[in-house]
């Protein structure tokens, strides 16, 4: 573990004022008058997996933001045709084993598995399709805005590109999985804006106020956590009527999840404001004849903030994972949406996975961003705390 | 201390009472009620009833009246005859069906508690005794990965591998042979055979979480003074470790049984949907889509107050184990 000198030796509970001005050393002085986002910050980038979380992470939502300009195809588009193919194989060297700086992908041609009658696809190494980059496609509107049918990718007619293979219905897996990234990873940031409103308010009530409105609130609160998590949402999840249109779906699901995460938010901003509300300078303030709302705006929630961006970014895995649980049960998302649990449930039988294994792949993903969002959470709680080393 | 315990009860019992209001009113919330679903039913079956019968039907089965009157009959009978209601998919009272599922369930459940336990606590201390070393490292990694998989994916990828490389997804917990056969010793081998992968995937998460608890507290307690005291006297390293930070340690652990208990029998839920385990899971998962209310009310009802025991039960233990909030409850 590497020790970071300057923040250890200002911040050390152990030292007296007189002994931190000595063991300043000279050339960092800057960090006197930087502010605690850029100390933070500064934390945050040694934090080596922290940072290449936060890359991935933004990777990941510039997928979002981009989803239909990235993806080769649209959601509704199949191929009957094509139903279960295999993941395509990009190729720089062709059969001869000369070297082509333009990818490509080979035809493919569906034959009979001798044994079983089963389809299989095998590559016809014949023909040759390059692979097009800002090609025209399916028209769209690039970020809902701009109409357009310029794709990142894609090959000329009448060839395919099914880079992480095709579903039971021949729709490609990499487009559906990339726009269904964008259900899958909103989600949590609209469910935990909503739990965070909820939280600040009830949670800063409770706090700042303390007396019989926390007594209240704080029984409130253990009511609500004293729900199962998991069997709440189902029997929520269930109580959705059936048929109703994809943005209710979306939003009946973002409020089942902050149905019970808001309350976690509420204890943190409960028990930061109480141990800030008797600091000398909100007692100064509130001499001063400070109104009550700005001393909570104005003193109070900068002092919380990075407590909040914490625990916000730490909450955010568990309602990914919630969300691709109930839809993986059928309880959320529908189709014709699609979020990642969704993409799943071809994976629910045990004989489809056995034959077409890359059915797993929207796993990984899960998996990956939810790994992403722990490791940025942690090294932001180490980067946010003074007093770490 | 007594009176503590008696205090943390008596607090309970609200908490109860609203926990069942709400549990009953989320039941409920369903468009539709079974008599809905069972006429679509005998509407597939060619058959259609009035909507005099279907009035009928729910007057008898009281389900034209106001959803807190229905709570009210509902609570009677619950705490007069212990009468749960009944099942209209399984046409049966409720506890019937609990009961049935209840034995395997448990089993299920209390195996992978104690797998929990003796995998967790071990690993967490060698952990941080060797802190840094590759085994930590590895174990920090399948501990992340663990929590980072949903249970029921996990389940998926591991009946793949058993299918791939046994030939047998090992779906449910027992092979059709011994389905409905007496109990046996070969029966007894096939449902352990059929547990590992339920206990190993309802159990990871919990493992993976007691890992982080049992390493992070084990460091904080071995370089504290009354450590370097026995060193300094000479005690052997494992009498030392296990003596003083060992059991320092532990106290978050135990004190957390009960969620944890908790947690493992909802968590239970979609895994055994999963890998169709013949326990509680499925049959409320149908009972929920199937607006068998009573069963799916029940179940939630059961959980809600398991939850709620658990808790209790943890504040209670920690209130016993740890002195500092010992005297804390005596002084105040």
């Amino acid at each position: 573990m590497k020790r970071l000198p300057l923040s250890k030796k200002l911040f050390s509970k152990n030292n007296t004022d007189n002994e931190v001005g000595s063991k300043i050393p000279t050339d960092n002085t800057e960090d006197y008058y930087a502010s605690q986002w850029s100390l933070i910050w500064k934390k945050l980038k040694k934090h080596k997996l922290a940072r290449f979380s936060l890359a991935f992470l933004i990777i990941f939502y510039l997928g979002v933001i981009f989803a239909d300009f990235i993806a080769p195809q649209g959601l509704q588009e199949y191929q009957s045709d094509y139903s279960n193919t295999p993941p395509m194989q990009i190729h720089f060297f062709d059969t001869e084993g000369n070297f082509h700086l333009r990818p490509f992908v080979y035809g493919i041609e569906s034959t009979r598995h001798p044994e079983t009658y089963r389809k299989v696809f095998v590559e016809d190494r014949d023909v040759m399709y390059p692979i097009q980059f800002f090609t025209e496609g399916k028209e769209y509107k690039l970020l809902g805005l701009i109409p357009t049918n310029i794709h990142l990718f894609g090959v000329e007619e009448p060839g395919e590109i099914f880079i992480l293979g095709t579903d039971g219905m021949g729709r490609d897996l990499f487009s559906r999985l990339v726009i269904g990234s964008r259900v899958s990873l909103s989600i949590p940031l609209v469910g935990v804006a909503i739990s965070l409103v909820i939280g600040l308010i009830l949670g800063g009530i409770s706090g700042y106020f303390g007396g019989w409105i926390d007594a209240i609130i704080q029984r409130i609160i253990e009511l609500f956590r004293s729900f199962p998590t998991l069997p709440l949402w189902m029997a929520l999840s269930a109580a959705i009527p059936a048929g109703i249109d994809v943005v209710m779906m979306y939003l009946y699901i973002v409020i089942i999840i902050s149905f019970i995460e808001w309350t976690g938010l509420a204890r943190v901003v409960r028990g930061q404001f109480m141990s800030l509300k008797n600091e000398e300078y909100v007692l100064a303030a509130r001499i001063a004849g400070v109104s009550t709302p700005k001393i909570i705006s104005k003193h109070l929630v900068p002092g919380i903030i990075s407590y909040l961006v914490v625990a916000v970014t730490l909450a955010i895995p568990g309602m990914i994972l919630a969300e691709t649980a109930m839809s993986f049960l059928g309880l959320g998302i529908r189709s014709p949406a699609t979020s990642w649990g969704v993409l799943l449930q071809e994976a629910q039988q045990i004989d489809n996975v056995a034959l077409y294994p890359w059915k797993l792949i929207p796993l990984f993903f899960v998996i990956f961003s939810v790994l992403c969002f722990n490791f940025f959470g942690d090294g932001l709680r180490d980067a946010a705390d003074p007093y770490k080393r | 201390m007594l009176k503590y315990i008696l205090r943390r009860i008596i607090l309970v019992i609200p908490v109860l009472i609203l926990v069942s209001v709400i549990v009953f009113f989320i039941i409920q919330l369903p468009p539709g009620d079974y008599v809905t679903h069972f006429a679509a039913e005998m509407a597939a079956q060619g058959e259609t009833l009035t909507q005099e019968e279907m009035d009928e039907l729910r007057a008898t089965l009281n389900l034209d009246r106001h959803w807190f009157v229905q709570y009210l009959f509902w609570m009677k009978d619950i705490l007069l005859h212990f009468d749960f209601g009944h099942s209209f998919n399984y046409d049966e009272p409720v506890t019937a069906v609990i009961d049935r599922y209840m034995a395997l369930t448990l089993i299920v459940s209390f195996i992978t508690m104690a797998f929990t336990y003796l995998v967790a606590i071990p690993i967490g201390i060698y952990s941080a005794v060797k802190h840094y070393s590759i085994g930590d490292y590895i174990a920090s990694t399948i501990g992340f990965l663990g929590m980072a998989t949903p249970n029921f994916l996990l389940a998926i990828i591991l009946m793949y591998f058993s299918y791939v490389n046994f030939g047998d997804p090992l779906l449910g917990l027992f092979s059709s042979e011994y389905e409905n056969a007496a109990w046996s010793w070969g029966k007894v081998w096939d449902l352990a055979k059929h547990m590992v992968i339920p206990i190993i995937v309802i159990g990871t998460a919990s493992t993976a979480g007691l890992i982080r608890i049992m390493r992070g507290q084990l460091l904080d307690e071995i370089n504290k003074p009354n450590v370097v005291t026995a060193r300094s006297k000479g005690l052997s390293e494992s009498r030392i470790l296990f003596k003083y930070p060992t059991r320092a340690a532990l106290n978050p652990i135990v004190s957390t049984f009960g969620w944890t208990l908790s947690n493992i029998f909802t968590g239970s839920t979609i895994t055994a949907i999963v890998l169709n385990l013949p326990i509680q899971g499925p049959v409320m998962y149908n009972a929920l889509l199937g607006q068998d209310m009573y069963l799916a009310g029940t179940w939630l009802l059961f959980m809600a107050i398991l939850t709620v025991l658990g808790t209790l039960i943890s504040d209670i233990l920690l209130a016993w184990l740890d002195p500092k909030i010992r005297t804390e409850i005596k002084g105040g």
